[in-house]
């Protein structure tokens, strides 16, 4: 069996908080991501969802290196990319880059389209300067722009082109792991339907693997191979996007699935009172948290384990 | 027949550039909300719905201007009241919950303060008995531990306890209307599937009307009646929710329900590629030339 392209063993990260203690000289840690795993396959979309402070962007910052773990492995290709004996910025960069929520944040303002992209290859030592501008031409219209919009900066294009140009940005390199952080909370809903087939037709086109950080759940169950449902710096439910959307099992997860805005869910609620009416039989099992309450993230956390529950679908129960 | 509690007729807006140059953004919008019901003004950013709600209550500001059409309110057209009527209208009779709470509440002022402020300007109440009615306005929003919360600055809240604080704000005079401009855009789902229930229920059992602009076509379809659907300044399709939601007849509409990812329609028809509304709308600038208002009966049996 081949490795996986990325692998994420027993991911903590902790960040140190002042206070407490009786002076408030006391030194607590916040348990951000509290012992996750996963695996990340070739040409797979991995989402991984939850709301705020549930350790999901900071388990990506972890990938792209710009937050230190405090413990745990993250290997590419069986080779760490984190801790010691990972390669540098340039390696990393090489295998894994990243579209931000807000395009217009994450571009230079006085930099032209052709200059940001241009800066990546350049210092990746692609010096020639015929290759930069026949790889830009070629970037700018498998992300939908034309070559001749190069010269123009970001004040000049719309917020889903310039969501384009991220994505371009972020696909120069031909990395193989894109990291999608919101990719497309901060757009329109015309122009998310484009930036979404756009991600979906570049995946098959260039077979990228696509980790997606989203709250967004329908566009996670549209986008997906695999989900990862977190809370409170844990998983508490993984699986593909089969069984966690049509047999959601955590508490969490079904809570967090019944509060989409959904049009046909709520024209219909009077027709399908309960959306998931059967519960797996998990004797002897019950879960730590009913995903309602939140943990105590400076206290360490009652003992729990993921459970498999079915193929590919794992649900985090107490020990028992 | 009923009146109709708000009825803007005709509403045109301009932006002015300079001295004589104006751009319009709103073309001629009308639509009426009855006594208790919710109205949701859906659209794209740029489509006009939050300078609709701006004008109803009054706060347009240079260089944005009314250049045409009515405004009214109980049969009393806003547009032509003197401010200081306006002003007591505002808050009291009309109110309106903003996107962001932290901008919308003063940061230097307990929350509890900033609620009894409303029944002491609105209801002529002393200070001491209003700070009573606000620990109770508190407790109405569901904010647990009322009385406590209530000394709180709004730093010391989560998005969402503010979210309900503007909430217990707004409906402290037990207005007529409310307006609701993205009020849970900023929340995370659960906290805005709750936010969302507690505008419902609240308003259902006072018999507030609602103005519920959004950009989320499912938060709209949760709490709405009828929907109005804005593109580039007018109203291009109206109809009650799940009429519009079965059948949208104006080719935006189509577009714009083609464009959201479905839960569940994965499961039932696999991954298709989501509509692309220019794909499917060949000149934009035509769009607003054709417009499918469903005839309301309003005489009609149906409630």
């Amino acid at each position: 069996m081949t490795a996986p392209l990325l692998q994420v063993d027993d991911l903590h990260v902790r960040f140190p908080i002042s206070g407490g203690g009786l002076l408030g000289t006391g030194r607590r840690a916040l348990h951000a991501v509290n012992g996750i795993s996963f695996e990340l396959a070739k040409g797979e979309c991995l989402s991984i969802v939850g709301e705020s402070g549930c350790g999901k962007s900071t388990t990506a910052l972890s990938i792209l290196g710009l937050q230190e773990p405090s413990e745990g492995m993250i290997r590419f290709r069986g080779q760490p990319l984190a801790g010691p004996g990972a390669p540098g910025r340039m390696d990393r960069a090489k295998a894994v880059q990243m579209v931000f929520q807000d395009p217009y944040a994450s571009l230079n303002p006085r930099q032209s389209v052709r200059t940001s992209l241009a800066a990546p290859l350049r210092l990746h030592g692609i010096t020639a300067a015929s290759e930069i501008e026949g790889r830009i031409e070629a970037m700018l219209k498998n992300v939908g722009l034309t070559p001749e919009q190069a010269g123009r900066y970001p004040h000049e294009f719309s917020g889903g082109q310039r969501q384009r140009i991220g994505i371009a940005r972020a696909l120069i390199l031909e990395p193989e792991i894109v990291v999608l952080d919101e990719p497309v909370s901060a757009l329109d809903v015309s122009i998310r339907a484009q930036i979404i087939n756009l991600l979906l037709d570049l995946q098959e086109k260039l077979s990228l693997s696509y980790l997606m950080i989203s709250h967004d759940l329908s566009v996670v169950e549209h986008m997906s191979d695999r989900v990862l449902v977190m809370y409170f710096g844990e998983i508490v439910e993984e699986g593909g996007w089969r069984e966690i959307f049509e047999a959601p099992t955590h508490p969490y997860t079904r809570r967090l699935i019944a509060a989409i805005p959904d049009p046909d869910a709520a024209l219909n609620s009077a027709a399908k009172p309960d959306l998931y009416p059967t519960m797996p039989q998990l004797v002897g099992r019950s879960f730590v948290s009913d995903g309602s309450t939140p943990p105590d993230v400076f206290t360490a956390p009652a003992r729990s384990e993921l459970i498999e529950i079915g193929g590919n679908h794992r649900v985090r129960m107490a020990v028992a | 027949m009923t009146t109709p509690l708000l009825d803007i007729r005709d509403l045109r807006l301009v932006v002015s550039l300079g001295r004589s140059a104006h751009h319009p953004l709103l073309k001629g919008v009308s639509f009426q909300i009855m006594p208790g019901e919710a109205y949701g003004l859906v659209g794209e950013s740029g489509s006009g719905k939050s300078v609709a709600s701006l004008a109803v209550m009054g706060l347009l500001k240079r260089p944005l201007a009314v250049s045409g059409g009515e405004i009214l309110f109980k049969g009393q057209n806003l547009l032509a009241l003197p401010k200081r009527e306006m002003r007591r209208l505002r808050g009291n009779r009309i109110a309106m919950i903003f996107q962001e709470p932290m901008t919308a509440l003063n940061p230097l002022s307990t929350v509890g303060r900033q609620i009894a402020e409303m029944f002491v300007l609105h209801q002529g109440k002393s200070w001491g008995e209003a700070e009573k009615l606000a620990v109770e306005a508190l407790g109405n929003v569901r904010v647990p531990n009322p009385d406590r919360r209530a000394k709180n600055y709004p730093h010391q809240m989560s998005g969402g306890l503010r979210q309900r604080v503007m909430i217990a704000m707004a409906l402290a005079c037990s207005p007529d209307l409310l307006i609701a401009d993205e009020p849970t855009t900023a929340l995370d789902v659960t906290v805005q599937a709750e936010v969302l229930r507690l505008i419902k229920e609240l308003c259902a059992a006072r018999g507030t009307a609602v103005l519920f602009i959004s950009h989320d076509l499912g938060v709209i379809a949760s709490i709405c009646q009828r929907v109005g659907v804005m593109y580039s300044g007018c109203l291009v399709e109206e109809n009650e929710t799940r009429a519009l939601f079965e059948g949208p007849r104006h080719e935006y509409t189509r577009g714009l329900l083609g464009a959201l990812p479905r839960l569940g329609s994965r499961s039932e028809h696999g991954r298709q590629r989501l509509v692309d509304i220019d794909s499917i709308i060949s000149d934009r600038s035509k769009l607003t030339e054709s417009r499918f208002i469903a005839p309301r009966d309003l005489e009609g049996s149906q409630p």
